[in-house]
């Protein structure tokens, strides 16, 4: 039997769809406080004076917090490898407030109603400063998000918060102008990327108890519970052994949750009161106060040669991190590093780029990491310089696509490709949509129009010579394995995947795989789910357990056998010498419990020092009403390149919602702000995510290379998929009707006032 | 106040806030399958049955199941088993925090339409938001779930 490549269930399918109290708040204690966050109204303040005398009277209230009971240490709430390169520039409570939203003090009461009730009585005297909401005010501006002298970064990121910087760089390779000066046709443009919401349908939320050793348990929805653990460390002043993060089933994570959003504030409560605590983001916080995308701004230079030949490239990012800096020096990279690759025949390129703070909700991870508002700005604009060029957009990209084996411009992890199938991926893609025939518009005749744009992408597969995915493998008494991990399903079904992996490797039923996570007491350390890393890097080291493990058994085989190591094979099920000579697994695993001296259990570590990139294409047809300017995506064809794909199923689901949240975020997704700095889009009522009636066809299909360095040659998937979507619906939407949108999303007044421009000018 | 209702087909007097959600209060009763989005009755993972017609449990208040027939994932283990394995089989059940509100929601549909094309099952199910699924994938299980009831159907009819 094996199952890599196989549509295998998941492992906890039936738990789910049966609706199995497995989630965060389903297991917590009843009797928690309820901890809330009593939030600033102020884009930029400093608290004056704050009373909470008789917010403490109220009844069934345990504690009040304000930023003079919280220890004055700066960190970082990113989830990231220490050190990290996000700045340290958080306190649990703080006396300055960056952001409306910004935590001002925190209540723990016995009920609901009591915590509310309190809220309401603590008075807070602010000095309300102007603030800086404009990023393009922000660099060398007159009001600085972080005056602190304690401000700090571990790394040099070209940092400088008296300069409200978080980070500046420039990356080159060649003569840009030169290039640029020599080419027949170039394009200069800025594109407009908004900040979205991740919106996963379970909000932030943790538990925590003090356990018969005073240890602080916390219990959290949570995509890096090893990072958490030394962020919590930090935060509350006390060794990280104290703590221990346990990471039940999580309700979706697509990056929020690689960001420390809600840990901080039960851990605190709990630490101090030694009771357990809960807190539950409403939607409403999950909206003002999480860690969405960051909005970038990108001015695009392109330059080719008269037979379409891209042969330079400059990219300039203003990126906007927000109040705090999670996440801001790294997503910014990925807008340069994983556009730029796309075009392998680039002779030079720059990137350069500047994220400045402002007075307005964080951003944080969002998968796609920078690649997603890169892509669509690099991709738009090789569009424009196709249509200028009067040359099929497709035709441009399939003299330039990355290949197997060719350069990675500007993408330092793997500078050439290993495994590359973009040219199937176009092919395919192109029969697909019937590109020729659709290409570039169809008049529906009832003031309909339709119109069909392409976009490639890439991402990466792990942080290269950084990420470490982790597996604990071992051989139980009645001969089966359990599988310790320390990366975290999402539901993205990690835990599945790799016990496929080890049910291969070990040659043995994939019921016969028990696993396990995330405990950071007892689950072997992992980075974490985050960066594409989990299938390629801790699938890597499930593999590598696998053997040793298999080693492990024959040596003790062996020696029942009384034969050497050499001498034996093991087929999943016996170990033996020859067809009579033979011992079963069943009986190495007693063995193993029985006047044994040899551990029958492995632990294993992975690092890649090279992030190989998967692939994709997608195409969308869109179809445009000229009168109201709406635009539906009536069909989207994508086809990626994930090395092996370990289980199609679970590549083709992250591929459709990945294209869906793609969607979301091309036509309705924007976190808007009053001038006074205050989210409009506070609810999924004003922030509208795609429903299933938003979205046509999305097909999909596989077109895997092999990846020479992953189990059984996977890359990775996750955060690949929304990258198409902006720029393959920009494009169609300019197909359609001759207007282009620069600045997401593309709504329908955008393109009903191109439309109508378009008239005027005619 | 007092609160008289069936539960999962069980009749209970309960003491019960006047100001308190159907949701809070279920879950409050050991029905933790019922989730919770949003707090503007945008997302549908509340979605429970009442008289076998769904409803929004974070907007519904509990006194208003007096006298009523209230049905969970927890009372419909078997028939969320059943469909269950149709979504698990397109590994659109993903995360599984939107499943409970929107397996619950395809009952209902059940009951009241006879034999719903694709659109009208969009149509039906357009409460029920995913962000991990994309939804196709789950479109793709509720036809072959119903093609299959359809058939089973058909071999009782014949039996
Ligand atoms: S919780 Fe969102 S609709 Fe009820
Ligand atoms: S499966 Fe995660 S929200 Fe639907």
């Amino acid at each position: 039997m094996s199952y890599v490549s196989k549509p295998v269930r998941k492992k906890d399918a039936m738990a789910l769809v049966t609706g199995k109290p497995v989630f965060t708040n389903d297991l917590a204690p009843k009797d928690c406080l309820i901890v809330k966050i009593l939030r600033s109204p102020h884009a930029n303040a400093w608290i004056e004076e704050i009373k909470t005398g008789t917010a403490r009277q109220v009844n069934g209230v345990v504690a009040v917090y304000t930023c003079k009971d919280v220890p004055r240490k700066r960190f970082t709430l990113a989830g990231q490898t220490y050190p990290e390169l996000s700045p340290y520039d958080h306190y649990i409570l703080d006396q300055r407030l960056r952001f409306v939203g910004d935590a001002v003090a925190i209540v723990a009461a016995e009920t609901e109603e009591a915590a509310e009730k309190a809220l309401k009585r603590i008075k807070v005297k602010y000095r309300v400063d102007e603030p800086v909401l404009d990023m393009h005010k922000a660099k060398d501006g007159k009001i600085l998000v972080h005056p602190e002298e304690d401000w700090e970064t571990k790394v040099p990121v070209g940092a400088d918060n008296k300069r409200n910087l978080c980070a500046s760089g420039v990356e080159e390779s060649g003569d840009v102008e030169k290039i640029l000066g020599e080419c027949k046709y170039t394009i200069d443009r800025t594109y407009h990327t908004k900040a979205n919401q991740q919106a996963m349908m379970e909000t932030f939320r943790t538990y925590c108890y003090k356990d018969h050793f005073g240890r602080l348990n916390v219990v959290s929805s949570t995509q890096v519970p090893f990072h958490v653990r030394r962020i919590l460390g930090n935060a509350l002043d006390i060794p990280s052994s104290k703590i221990r993060v346990i990471k039940p089933r999580i309700g979706g994570g697509f990056g929020a949750k690689q960001t420390s959003v809600s840990e901080i504030y039960p851990a605190f409560v709990t630490w101090m009161t030694g009771r357990p605590s809960k807190i539950l983001y409403s939607r409403y916080e999950s909206q003002i106060c999480a860690s969405p995308r960051h909005e970038m701004e990108i001015r695009v230079r392109a330059g080719a040669d008269e037979n379409g030949i891209v042969r330079a490239l400059d990219v300039y990012t203003l990126s906007n991190a927000g109040a705090y800096g999670e996440h801001s020096p790294t997503t910014v990279g990925l807008s340069g590093h994983k556009s730029i690759a796309l075009y392998r025949h680039t002779e030079a390129y720059r990137f350069a780029y500047d994220v400045v703070y402002t007075n307005v909700q964080a951003a944080g991870a969002y998968r796609g990491y920078g690649a997603t508002q890169g892509i669509y700005a690099v991709e738009s604009a090789v569009n424009e310089l196709a249509h200028m060029m009067h040359m099929d957009p497709v035709k441009l990209r399939e003299l330039n696509m990355p290949m197997e084996g060719e350069p990675l411009p500007a993408y330092q992890d793997c500078t050439t490709a290993p495994s590359c199938t973009m040219d199937q991926c176009m092919k395919r893609a192109k029969e697909m949509m019937s590109w020729d025939e659709k290409y570039p518009y169809k008049d529906m005749g009832n003031g309909k129009v339709r119109g069909v744009g392409v976009a490639m992408a890439m991402q990466g597969s792990s942080i290269a010579g950084i990420d470490v995915g982790g597996a604990d493998m071992k051989l139980n008494e009645d001969g089966s394995y359990t599988l310790g991990l320390g990366c975290t399903d999402m539901g993205t079904g990690c835990d599945t995947i790799l016990s496929q992996i080890a049910a291969d490797c070990l040659e043995t039923s994939i019921e016969n795989i028990v696993v396990f996570g995330v405990d950071t007491d007892i689950s072997p350390y992992d980075s974490g789910s985050y960066a594409s890393a989990t299938t390629y890097t801790t699938g890597m080291a499930v593999f590598q357990a696998c053997q040793e493990m298999r080693k492990k058994i024959c040596a003790l085989g062996a020696k029942m056998l009384e034969a050497e190591p050499e001498e034996v094979n093991f087929d999943g099920e016996f170990v033996f010498t020859d067809e009579i000579h033979k011992v079963s697994l069943k009986d190495i695993a007693i063995k193993g419990t029985c006047g044994n001296t040899q551990e029958l259990q492995v632990t294993r570590t992975h690092c890649s020092p090279i992030s190989p990139p998967p692939f994709m294409v997608g195409m969308a047809e869109v179809e445009v009403d000229k009168e109201t300017g709406s635009v539906k995506v009536v069909d989207y064809a994508a086809v990626v390149d994930c090395g092996t794909p370990i289980n199609p199923n679970l590549v083709r689901v992250q591929t459709e919602g990945g294209i869906v949240q793609g969607i979301g975020m091309a036509l309705h997704e924007d976190v808007q702000y009053t001038e006074k700095g205050k989210i409009r889009n506070n609810s999924f009522m004003q922030y509208k995510i795609p429903s299933r009636l938003d979205i046509g066809d999305v097909r999909v299909e596989i077109r895997g290379s092999y990846e020479p360095s992953g189990p059984f040659g996977a890359k990775s998937i996750g955060e690949l998929v929304i990258n198409t979507p902006c720029p393959a619906i920009a494009d169609a939407v300019y197909n359609a009707t001759g207007v282009r949108v620069r600045e997401l999303p593309i709504t329908p007044e955008k393109v009903a006032m191109g439309i109508l421009k378009q008239k005027l000018e005619k | 106040m007092n609160l008289s209702f069936w539960l999962n087909g069980v009749y209970r007097h309960d003491e019960v806030e006047p100001d308190t959600m159907l949701l809070d209060f279920l879950r409050d009763k050991g029905c933790y399958s019922i989730k919770c989005g949003c707090e503007t009755s945008n997302c549908g993972l509340c979605t429970v049955l009442m008289d076998g017609k769904p409803i929004l449990s974070c907007s519904t208040l509990a006194l208003r199941a007096e006298g009523k027939k209230i049905v969970t994932m927890e009372g419909m283990q078997k028939e969320a088993e059943e469909f269950g394995t149709f979504l698990a089989d397109e590994g659109a059940e993903q995360c599984g925090f939107c499943n409970p509100g929107f397996i619950m929601n395809i009952f209902a549909m059940e009951n009241e339409l006879e034999d719903p094309t694709e659109e009208d099952i969009k149509e039906y199910l357009a409460g029920n938001l995913c962000r991990c699924s994309g939804f196709v994938g789950q479109t793709r299980s509720i036809l072959k779930y119903l093609q299959y009831k359809k058939t089973k159907k058909r071999e009782e009819a014949e039996k």
